[in-house]
């Protein structure tokens, strides 16, 4: 068996075990990345393959004097371009960042590196992190690995590809509004975002600094608690970090055990505009979790339906305040051509930016701007508070909330991209969790009749990772689904 | 309340320090409106008295002592600059032409 079809806890064994080298591995994915990534095009930057080699000798040669190994030793990673990298490009998916090589490592990848992990590149996302397809990336769309003509999703797309496609055998995401749950969705692949403080985002490029989290994308629940593990934590570096103790979250991926849990199913996540079905694979997941011992009660949450409208003013002020750093001086992009230095702003911001990015700049302005700034901003960070405050009522009754990831299967590439409000509408059953802070993970439960995935979603209360993952978990062994793979064809 | 003329999205184009082209102007401004209409119904909702949620993050922010440490070196902190002379930034004329 090819190594690259195999999961993390796999190759960690078979790793551990002393079965395969750290060179074996590297050889394997090169191989892979060669036929795989022309179609899918899930990275924006490789490690150059001398450099990967060389880091893949240092293992096995250190194993040779040490004997330790580390949980993610040798293990092929790919990284979510908007996450610092020392020393690698990091594009931010912009034309912006294009030739910025940041000078130090966010806190995840400096922990990541201490496990001496194969980190192969650097993976697509739409500008900014700002969509649902990767068709906002200025390096241009990665494909989903079922279907080439359909999105991956987005923004964390090539992360969620690329672990479809077997091009890494885990990777990272990140999620301001679903950007780690859709794309898992899309790609058919589990992708959880932890709750708003558990893991650092030092050196994550911020978008909605109130709202983006950092998370695992993987092929299996197990496989989400072993990447997590490595990456919670507190971080004197981010002041949102939480100071609290971490449990192993492999712990919770042991026992198939739902009993005595409390699985809420939210009415308005079942209503208007969601495909039949995607309706149909959740509520056959929901049977599922039901006759695993889980009881199942209907919950409301009436503010689910301004959600979207909450969260389009609020990512988007707190993006046109983030993004103001863009101005051509201290790093990035500068346009050539200017006489003064607010003509150099504003024709390097111009050219610097896409569409997508500068839509949601205005957008925010405006929210932002004298006259509007109580009626729009002010108005979604009190209806925030409202959403928040209806999801801890319902946590009082039920232990998790079950629901779909997305209102339909991947769309076509370009099929949305002339109608912004199209494209933010497919957000409206992952951005509730992001605006409240919770952890909630995406599981593969069916393909559609075209073969594309559907998505389950697991919603836990705040620093209830392990509970989420241990419903995951059961779900997802109780089913085959995670056996099912993409045939990429040329 | 929603509608936002070609002549306000110049405007705030201009508070976001961007140009936008000719055929951009009256892009935004439709797209724009569409995404206001939708937004609109926030206002629909009473918030009469509802505290505002500027951050989830369920502890308070964590102080540190402000003792010196190691910081980025300033070849370091220079080396992705468009344009820089003798550790500074280089930056076009700030007053007139």
């Amino acid at each position: 068996m090819s190594l690259f079809k195999l999961t993390l806890k796999e190759l960690q064994g078979k790793f551990t075990a002393g079965e395969v080298s750290a060179m074996d591995i590297a050889r394997s994915y090169l191989l892979r990345l060669s036929q795989v990534e022309p179609k899918i095009k899930a990275y924006i930057t490789l490690t150059p393959k001398d450099i990967l080699l060389q880091q893949a000798k240092a293992i096995d040669d250190g194993l040779k004097a040490w004997r330790k190994t580390q949980p993610l030793m040798a293990m092929p990673l790919g990284i979510k371009d908007n996450i610092c990298t020392e020393g690698i490009r990091t594009t931010c998916g912009s034309r912006m960042l294009e030739n910025f090589v940041p000078p130090y490592d966010a806190s995840v990848v400096g922990g990541l590196r201490t496990h001496q992990p194969l980190i192969l590149g650097k993976t697509n996302l739409d500008e900014f992190a700002m969509g649902s397809s990767t068709e906002h990336s200025a390096f241009g769309p990665s494909r989903n690995p079922w279907n080439q003509k359909y999105i991956p999703g987005g923004s964390s797309g090539g992360s969620a590809a690329a672990v479809a496609a077997d091009e890494c055998v885990a990777a990272l995401g990140s999620d301001t509004g679903g950007s780690i749950r859709q794309p898992a969705a899309c790609c058919g692949v589990v992708g959880f975002k932890p709750t708003y403080g558990r893991v650092s985002r030092y050196g994550l490029i911020a978008f909605a600094s109130s709202l983006d989290q950092i998370g695992p994308i993987t092929k299996t629940v197990t496989d989400a608690a072993i990447l997590l593990n490595a990456i919670a934590g507190f971080d004197p570096m981010d002041s949102t970090s939480a100071n609290r103790e971490v449990p192993d979250f492999t712990k919770a991926v042991k026992k198939k055990d739902v009993k005595k849990l409390i699985f809420g199913v939210p009415r308005e996540y079942f209503a208007e505009g969601l495909d039949p079905e995607v309706s149909e694979k959740v509520q056959d997941a929901i049977q599922v979790l039901e006759e695993l011992g889980g009881t199942i009660r209907e919950v409301t949450l009436p503010f689910t339906e301004q959600a979207i409208a909450t969260y389009y003013l609020v990512a988007t002020a707190e993006a046109s305040s983030n993004l103001a750093r863009y101005d051509g001086v201290k790093f990035g992009f500068r346009s050539k051509e200017s006489r003064d230095l607010a003509e150099m702003y504003r024709s390097t911001r111009s050219q610097g930016f896409g569409p997508e990015v500068k839509r949601r700049i205005m957008l925010g302005t405006y929210a932002l701007s004298a006259g509007y700034y109580d009626a729009y901003y002010g108005k979604a960070q009190a209806v925030r508070t409202l959403i928040q405050r209806e999801f801890d009522a319902v946590f009082k009754e039920v232990d998790l909330l079950v629901s779909p990831v997305m209102p339909t299967p991947a769309f076509q590439l370009g099929e949305r991209l002339d109608d912004p409000l199209q494209m933010y509408l497919s957000d409206i059953y992952t951005i509730p969790a992001s605006l409240s802070g919770l952890p909630a993970i995406s599981v593969p439960c069916g393909l559609s009749k075209l073969g594309l995935p559907i998505g389950l979603q697991l919603m836990g209360r705040p620093f209830e990772e392990a509970m989420v993952l241990r419903a995951a978990y059961a779900y997802e062994q109780a089913t085959d689904w995670r056996m099912k793979r993409p045939v990429i064809r040329s | 309340m929603a509608s936002i003329t070609q002549k306000e999205v110049e405007h705030v184009a201009q508070l976001a320090r961007l140009d936008l082209t000719e055929a951009e102007k009256p892009m935004f401004a439709e797209q724009l409106n569409h995404i206001l209409a939708y937004v609109d119904q926030l206002q629909g909702v009473s918030t009469e008295g509802v505290p505002l949620t500027a951050s989830v993050a369920n502890e308070e922010p964590v102080l540190r002592e402000d003792s010196p440490r190691e910081c980025l070196s300033v070849e370091k902190a220079l080396a992705n600059a468009p344009n820089s002379h003798n550790g500074f930034f280089v930056v076009p004329n700030i007053l007139g032409k």
